[in-house]
């Protein structure tokens, strides 16, 4: 059985009984459908994209009360005099939908280029904030609000019992879900994915990291503004108290109790609390004795009992059931190149034209030199090689020839062009594929899913289009020229398994499939023979080599002497952050200062 | 607006701002050591406030309750990880989970303190082993998670220690006796004898904790954990021990600083949050690891604040939590390369 039906089966359950539910359940089940559309874009934000914010609440209420005002307000009314009354409410959606994007563009501007934790903090004093201002404009009602909000209209059908809305709230979430998931089977998807495990990463495969979490920022805040705007029309009055922090705090909760990292565990998130919260708020003043929210207490220490017990949430253990019970099957992926969608092909340029070149590169950390004046170039149709002992600076040089850092003297130029300043994913751009020393790969994702992340900058299909599923033929194309590189680099028997679950030295060759998948010109290799068994070293080289006579610039840093002697066409070597030999394998070997650097000893 | 409101505005502030900038050095002190943000600091400070209102009203503080239980549920914590086979400091955890709170339950129960000093002790011993049992049964468990993760945690405390908060002491806020009644006449502007106490307590807690860092050895070990976690620990310094003592340190300057601020502002169960996040904002403009920065940012918030509560003072904690971000922004111009989080 494949999961879809599932899927169906609930809304077509849910479609089949709305009109013989209870009135109490309808509203209950309006509300969980508004609450579950915020904890969805919160599962976006937190589950998925690494990030989290803390006043979702706030942007709820600028959704609630721009409509509020539009519908309300004589000021508004004069200006929207051309208008039939019945279209007030749309005018409201639009204005909640504007000043949310703002808001929410110009905090994630103003945090996303920091550390992961600004947002938050930005998002508790937004949070806050707001509810004041909401409370203390007299224009907005103050603390007692703004009554008698219009109904929704549409096509002359009053949607002012639950009953009727409250098909509207659900079909939005479905509307919602289906979007989101799509925008997550694709290539955009996979960049947000890659938010998480860490930007360098992303920055390496070409992905504008900044940019993705804003836009991430700024949806997870527009659906909470739909939400709001929803929301005052089934209440038909709002007032700041359920737009305060700590219903910021508990849309949170929700997301993260029905599980961060599944759209799905939004729902069953928002839910499981609105139950709870409906039976705290009931029996908890009767067994304490008095009146107050204590249900903030055991939300609190429930909260903390998940996020130590069960950090993935509720939603994987309800999903492992069902896989048991209904015998579920993973959908089958289109690897086919169909529809004749093809992705931007890289010339490379002829052998022995320089690709990169670091030019008197010196990288000083306060006083200490890590590199000195190092020369160093790679071209067309070579492999070479970087050795040094440890500490002798190579991954402080590897670092400022990829875009990680800057030297502090000195010019790195790709493809010609002069790089200071420049960020990794402009070395992408240009044509640099990287691996990394400590493997970075999305672990629970397939080796699939993390190689076709590589081919990201090939493909051009934005996030609505993604949503939309119009991205299809791209996406068959990307994932086609994963597989290539995949079956390349002889991986293709784990194609489909995660891959945490690979062998170190496999993952390495992961990061190799990765990296070819973007069609890059010159290919930096930060010790890829780490943790590689004998047979697996030499299909490792046999790779390189044939990559090689394809035209491909690489550049090795390694430790294993064997492995490096027999590729490298040129040798450079790095003592205490200098060049202290450049040649042939033969050259280099013959050296006298190399051998007193590897064996210690004397120039004698 | 005249000269005098100015000064008088300016003295606000500065007290004000005295209060803040010991909430940053609380922050910035348990985010480097530990990488968490501590959001519940503000919670200790309104603990220790109303612990205090109610033993000069002659109450038992109810707060008493929940340390006592905090201590055993850290206690049969502390069991179980020494019967699943892990290593247990019993040395560190008698102290926090039995003398301290035994202590406090001594003055509180049997001493009742009636002089204001042995009310102090009793509300400092009583506030400040909670600190360590907090991050015990919070954080410690998820000594690996990432900063956002602990954020979460942190948030979630949060909201149950002020829900606990609201159940120990009730909805009604409360004041405590000024520590002194002296008042001041300087050219027209009254200085009252409680902010200066505010002011000495707070310049000599910097100092305390300057000479902390600086010259003795647990201090050190705490600078070095904050400044690589996994060198420390190779060289010796358990990360347990400087959790347990950054968040006592954190505990101990909440519970100070509601006792100074009690006689000047009435404290309710949930004052403390804002009080927190007011040191927040000066501990961002320090970027959270800057403490001479974190203290200019608290007078600055001082000042902000005292002058916006009397130009609009209904938007005065708009404006004060608006001021993060310029600050941001700020920093945010200084970073061109991707920070690479862990």
């Amino acid at each position: 059985m494949k999961p879809q039906v599932l899927v169906i089966g609930f809304v077509a359950l849910l479609a089949a009984v709305w009109g013989f539910l209870p009135p109490f359940t309808v509203t209950l089940l309006c509300y969980i459908g508004l609450y579950s559309l915020v904890a969805v874009g919160l599962v976006m934000l937190t589950g998925v994209g690494g990030m989290t914010s803390f006043g979702q609440a706030a942007f709820v209420g600028l959704g609630a009360y721009a409509t509020a005002w539009i519908c309300t307000a004589p000021e508004a009314a004069e200006w929207l005099s051309f208008l039939p009354k019945g279209l007030y409410p749309w005018v409201g959606l639009v204005l909640g939908l504007v000043v949310t994007a703002l808001i929410a563009w110009g905090l994630g501007a103003v945090t996303l280029r920091l550390s992961g934790h600004y947002l938050p903090l930005g998002t508790i004093a937004w949070g806050l904030s707001l509810y004041y201002i909401f409370g203390n404009l007299q224009a907005l009602g103050g603390f007692t609000g703004i009554s008698s909000l219009p109904p929704l209209e549409i096509f002359g059908i009053s949607l002012a019992s639950p009953r009727m809305l409250g098909i509207v709230i659900w079909a939005v979430l479905l509307l919602a879900i289906w979007a989101l998931h799509n925008l997550l089977d694709s290539r955009e998807g996979r960049a947000i994915r890659a938010l998480k495990t860490g930007r360098l990463m992303a920055e390496s495969m070409g992905v504008d990291t900044a940019n993705q979490r804003i836009k991430l920022f700024v949806l997870a805040a527009l659906l909470a503004a739909v939400s709001g705007w929803l929301y005052a029309h089934l209440q038909r009055f709002v007032n700041p108290t359920p737009f305060n922090l700590n219903i910021g705090i508990e849309y949170l909760f929700m997301a993260v109790v029905g599980g961060s990292g599944h759209l799905w565990g939004a729902v069953l998130g928002a839910t499981l609390i609105t139950l709870l919260k409906e039976q705290l708020q009931d029996w908890l003043p009767r067994l304490l004795g008095t009146s107050g929210n204590f249900e903030t207490v055991v939300f609190g220490l429930l909260m903390l009992l998940v996020l130590q017990r069960a950090s993935t949430g509720l939603w994987p253990l309800l999903a492992g059931f069902a896989q048991r019970v209904f015998k579920l099957q993973p959908p089958a992926r289109a690897l086919a190149a169909a529809g004749g969608a093809s992705l931007d092909q890289r010339q490379l340029p002829p052998a022995g034209e320089q690709i990169l070149k670091a030019d008197q590169v010196t990288k000083r950390f306060a006083g200490l030199v890590a590199n000195n004046a190092v020369d160093m170039d790679v071209r067309a149709g070579e492999v070479h090689a970087l050795i040094g002992p440890n500490g002798a600076g190579k991954s402080t040089f590897f670092n400022m020839i990829s875009g990680v850092d800057d030297p502090t003297e000195g010019q790195v130029r790709l493809m010609g062009q002069v790089m200071q300043g420049k960020p990794s994913r402009a070395f992408a751009a240009l044509g640099l594929g990287r691996t990394f020393q400590h493997v970075r790969l999305l672990g629970e994702r397939s080796v699939l899913d993390n190689v076709a992340l590589g081919a990201h900058r090939r493909g051009h299909k934005g996030w609505i289009a993604s949503m939309l599923r119009a991205d299809r033929a791209e996406e068959a194309a990307v994932l086609a020229e994963a597989m290539r590189q995949i079956e390349r680099c002889g991986l293709a028997d784990v194609a489909h398994t995660p891959a945490a679950s690979l062998p170190l030295g496999q993952q390495r060759i992961v990061e190799i499939a990765r990296a070819l998948a973007g069609q890059p010109a010159v290919l930096l290799l930060d010790e890829p023979a780490a943790g590689l068994r004998h047979l697996e070293k030499q299909s490792l080289a046999k790779l390189l080599m044939q990559l090689r006579a394809e035209g491909l610039a690489i550049l090795v840093v390694e430790h294993d002497m064997e492995f490096v002697m027999n590729l490298a066409d040129r040798i450079t070597v790095l003592e205490f952050g200098t060049v202290i030999a450049h040649g042939t394998p033969a050259e280099v070997q013959a050296n006298p200062r190399v051998i007193a650097a590897y064996l210690g000893g004397d120039l004698a | 607006m005249d000269l005098q409101i100015a000064l008088m505005l300016v003295q606000d502030g500065i007290v004000n701002g005295a209060i803040y900038a010991l909430m940053a050095l609380a922050l910035v002190l348990v985010f480097s050591v530990t990488r968490v943000i501590f959001i519940p600091q503000g919670e200790f400070v309104a603990y220790a406030a109303l612990a205090m209102a109610a033993l000069q009203s002659g109450k038992l503080p109810p707060l008493l309750w929940m340390l006592l239980g905090m201590a055993a549920m850290c206690l049969v914590v502390e069991a179980v990880r020494q019967a699943r086979g892990l290593e247990v400091d019993w040395k560190s955890t008698l102290f926090w989970a039995v003398a301290l709170p035994a202590l406090a339950a001594l003055m509180l129960l049997v001493v009742k303190p009636q002089a204001m000093w042995l009310q102090v002790v009793a509300v400092l011993l009583l506030v400040t082993p909670m600190g360590p049992l907090v991050y015990r049964l919070a954080f410690r468990p998820l000594a690996h998670a990432t900063v956002l993760i602990l954020l979460i945690v942190s948030v979630a405390l949060h909201l149950a220690m002020v829900g606990l908060g609201l159940f120990f002491f009730g909805a009604e806020g409360s004041r405590t006796e000024a520590f002194s009644e002296a008042r001041w006449d300087v050219g027209g502007l009254t200085i009252t004898g409680q902010s200066v106490v505010i002011l000495g307590v707070t310049a000599l807690l910097v100092v305390a904790m300057y000479f902390f860092f600086e010259r003795t050895i647990v201090g050190k070990a705490l600078r070095a954990t904050a400044i690589n976690r996994v060198g420390a620990r190779l060289m010796g310094i358990p990360t347990a021990l400087s959790g347990d003592l950054s968040f006592a340190l954190a505990a101990l300057i909440g519970a100070v600083s509601g006792l100074l601020i009690a006689p000047v502002t009435t404290i309710y169960y949930d004052t403390g949050f804002l009080i927190g996040l007011k040191g927040f904002v000066a501990a961002i403009v320090g970027g959270l690891s800057s403490y001479p920065l974190a203290l200019a940012g608290a007078l600055l918030v001082g000042q902000l604040e005292s002058f916006s509560s009397f130009w609009a003072s209904a938007f005065k904690e708009v404006i004060v939590f608006t001021l993060i971000i310029p600050v941001l922004w700020w920093r945010s111009l200084h970073t061109h390369h991707v920070e690479d989080e862990e």
